[in-house]
């Protein structure tokens, strides 16, 4: 299959990827502010910082309300990590792959963006919010059941599975990265009824707290929450569980060895940290470590099999 | 709403559906009948579910706006079809194969000894003057020795109920996407009537189209790499090409996919390495093609493809320089070139035409201005054309000034009433004019599409029917009034 097509359709995956991440994040931070006594505006901060997109909003000259936030998040079309920008970047990658995607993915991504498009102004306000979120996820969810009982099992579909399971695992590293870092008293945790429902909170944002009850059978604990979400080999959040995805897809494509190389590597680290050890500024560094790696893995994609410079030839 | 067809009025012009006395022209019947059952208000229910229909699956086309960049729009489908008789629409398609085989006749003639201009039946230096002559092509032989494998001819019929070709589109063509998209809208808003009717089907384009391209291929015996090349996807007809390469089964590629090789065969880039192409359906103009031969540039294009089609080592189409006959002036010769080539009287007419270069024609164009069209004979899309009836005096005069300046550039032709087709407006169903482009293959066996794509003026009165300008489509149903 074409270089080009194939790039296109590892962005569509990611970008389809991060606006039903990004729709989950808003709505179990939505929740867990209200449970917080006295949630002060700047809650809302660390919700900019896991997008990376600091600057964009300072550029804007906003302050970190609820309000400026979750529009600036969801509806704004010119910050590229907003849900409507996501969701149009992924309808124009979509654009360029309608020869190759079943016709049922592009009705439902289509549909998808009209549906978001059409709504996003009356979803933003608290009470309608959630309804708004949830239509995002359930059109998300809806788009990989057509993908999955449509397409064939191709070089596009190998694609996808990379982009997707790139894009979960480097959100669950950000999450982490972010929301630890708001968690100062990590070490008093477990007296802090607060603590702990800021930890469920992170939990909720990768959908992953019923599968952690579930699992590990135990409170919601630091070191325990750590160990789900990097290293659980059954969730499919987990950065452990995406990294051996995107390996099971790797080891049937040609040309991977060097990419596959950057994924054991970011396995083994995984695997080596001492999670109940680390105290926050060790933990903030393990987590700017695993996206090194994970920005690695993406890099040896883009280099092995995305188009080289224009007229390059072998 | 009752629908009362004694109220509809085409007033002067040939109406495609409703006849003398209000009754049903051939095939039509069924669907008159139809239309006064279901009545106002259901038809404009059904138009909304087809328009929903329509942005649900992604129709679209692209315009290109001065200020907000381009545009993906919706498809403009109006629900009531266009129906011709099944035994109107076979000496139709008769008369295209027709013309379409002497145009490849020409073209190859043109490229090689050009005995059209040695018999003293065709000007030479109209060829030299062709914009769209290809020097470099002379002496090559494209498989089959066809030129232009994708025609689209405009037909248009006059008050008289005459079908006329008013051009023929021989460079890329396009449309038959809509065609076929129409049809699978149209399918879900009257499935009563397809069961009722018998309406022919338009499904097999697409592999039609595949087995011509592969037919092409210069490694007979092996699987060919067919793909579409498209400019992008700011493209007008983007939609098209993914619509074509995905019924297809091939890749859509772009200009910097492929590269030309030291072997002079064209690869693309894949994820398993570099993969040789064989046919390259081009859905890109001859000067954007290759910058080593033509516009430096393009960037749409690859270096050195016209070193590869030439040595035969990939097949192109249409073929480079096909375009020669796309042109208004030599299009005023394809009666002579049926006669010539084929030794046969055209099936279908040309629209009668003034050829603005011979002095006696050109008096009496300037003479006739104010009743007369004139058009660039390099032009399409509707553009740069004079409507003298609603010109201007001051409009007239600049186009008289050109028309002495460069009158090889020009042809006049009446403006041609053309023919109508009950549409849905605001309040009912009016009377809208129409053209059709049917899409013609060339490869061992030639193809006419069931029907073709049926543009319609959707301003009352209007006779432009490019979706660029305010135009519509319909469904055309070719229907078997003796099933």
């Amino acid at each position: 299959m074409l270089a080009r097509t194939v790039e296109n359709m590892y962005w569509l995956a990611r970008y389809v990827e991060r606006a039903e991440n990004m729709a989950r994040m808003i709505s179990a931070t939505t929740n867990v502010l209200l449970d917080l006594p006295g949630a002060s505006a700047h809650r809302w901060a660390p919700m900019i910082a896991i997008t990376g997109s600091e600057a964009e909003f300072e550029r804007r000259g906003l302050d970190a309300d609820e309000r400026s936030v979750v529009q600036f998040l969801i509806a704004d079309p010119g910050n590229p990590g907003s849900i409507v920008a996501s969701l149009r970047a992924a309808r124009e990658n979509a654009r360029t792959l309608r020869e190759v995607i079943p016709a049922a993915v592009w009705e439902q991504l289509n549909h998808f963006y009209h549906e978001v498009n059409d709504e996003v102004a009356v979803g933003l306000p608290q009470r309608n919010r959630f309804n708004l979120l949830k239509r995002i996820v359930v059109n998300s969810q809806a788009l990989t059941g057509a993908f999955d009982g449509t397409a064939s099992r191709n070089d596009a579909w190998a694609f996808l599975l990379l982009g997707r399971n790139l894009e979960r695992a480097d959100m669950t590293s950000r999450i982490l990265d972010v929301r630890s870092a708001e968690l100062k008293r990590a070490s008093a945790a477990e007296e802090d009824p607060y603590e702990l429902i800021q930890w469920m909170s992170v939990l909720k944002s990768l959908s992953g707290y019923q599968m952690y009850r579930l699992a590990r059978r135990t409170r919601v604990a630091r070191a325990d929450v750590l160990d789900f979400l990097l290293r659980d080999g059954q969730f499919p959040r987990s950065c452990a569980f995406c990294l051996r995805e995107m390996t099971h897809v790797l080891g049937e494509l040609p040309r991977a060895d060097e990419v596959l190389n950057s994924l054991v590597a970011a396995a083994q680290f995984i695997a080596g940290a001492d999670l109940a050890a680390v105290d926050q500024p060790a933990l903030q560094r393990l987590l700017d470590e695993l996206q090194l790696h994970i920005k690695a893995v993406h890099e040896g994609i883009a280099a092995t099999y995305f188009p080289s410079a224009p007229s390059v030839a072998t | 709403m009752q629908i009362d067809w004694s109220k509809y009025s085409s007033a002067s012009t040939f109406d495609e559906l409703v006849g003398p006395e209000c009754r049903a022209r051939a095939g039509g019947d069924a669907l008159m009948r139809h239309v006064s059952e279901l009545g106002g208000e259901e038809l404009r229910q059904r138009q909304q579910a087809a328009e929903v229909a329509i942005r649900a699956m992604g129709i679209t086309f692209t315009v290109y706006h001065e200020q907000g960049g381009s545009i993906d729009r919706a498809w403009p489908l109006d629900i009531l079809p266009r129906t011709i008789a099944r035994r109107e629409w076979e000496r139709i398609d008769l008369g295209l194969r027709q013309r379409v085989r002497a145009l490849n006749l020409f073209i190859d003639d043109v490229y090689h000894e050009q005995r059209i201009v040695r018999d003293g039946i065709f000007p030479g230096e109209l060829i030299a003057t062709s914009k769209n002559f290809r020097p470099m092509c002379r002496g090559i032989a494209p498989p089959h020795r066809v030129w232009a494998h994708i025609c689209g001819s405009d037909l248009v019929r006059g008050s008289d109920g005459t079908v006329y070709v008013l051009e023929d589109n021989l460079r890329v063509p396009s449309g038959v996407s809509y065609m076929l998209e129409n049809r699978a809208v149209i399918k879900r808003v009257f499935p009563e009537l397809f069961q009722r009717a018998a309406i022919l089907p338009v499904d097999d384009y697409a592999s039609r189209l595949y087995d011509m391209l592969a037919s092409m291929s210069p490694r007979q015996g092996e699987r060919p790499e067919v793909v579409v090349l498209t400019p992008g996807i700011y493209n007008s007809a983007y939609f098209e090409h993914a619509y074509l390469a995905g019924q297809m089964g091939c890749e859509l590629v772009e200009g910097r996919d492929l590269v030309v090789q030291d072997d002079d065969c064209v690869y693309m880039q894949t994820i398993r390495g570099w993969t040789r192409v064989d046919v390259i359906y081009r859905r890109i103009d001859d000067e954007f093609l290759d910058p080593e031969v033509f516009r430096k540039d393009s960037t749409l294009g690859v270096a050195g493809l016209m070193r590869a089609w030439s040595k035969g080592n990939v097949a192109l189409a249409n073929a480079p320089g096909a375009g020669v006959a796309d042109d208004k002036l030599v299009y005023t010769y394809v009666p002579e070139m049926i006669r010539y080539y084929l030794g046969e009287d055209a099936i279908l007419p040309n629209v009668p035409s003034w050829r603005c270069r011979e002095p006696g024609e050109l008096e009496h164009v300037l003479a006739h201005l104010g009743e007369l069209v004139v058009k660039p004979v390099d032009g399409s899309g509707g553009y740069g054309m004079l409507m003298g009836p609603s010109a201007t005096p001051q409009e007239r005069e600049q186009f008289a000034r050109s028309l002495r300046a460069a009158p090889r550039d020009f042809i006049a032709q009446p403006v041609v009433a053309l023919s109508t087709v009950p549409t849905l407006v605001a309040d009912g169903i009016e009377p809208r004019h129409v053209d059709l482009r049917p899409f013609i293959l060339s490869g061992p066996s030639p193809y006419v599409t069931t029907g073709g794509l049926t543009r319609v003026a959707l301003r009352r009165g209007s006779l432009v029917v490019n979706s660029s300008q305010g135009g519509g489509s319909k469904d055309t149903w070719i229907v078997d009034t003796e099933a």
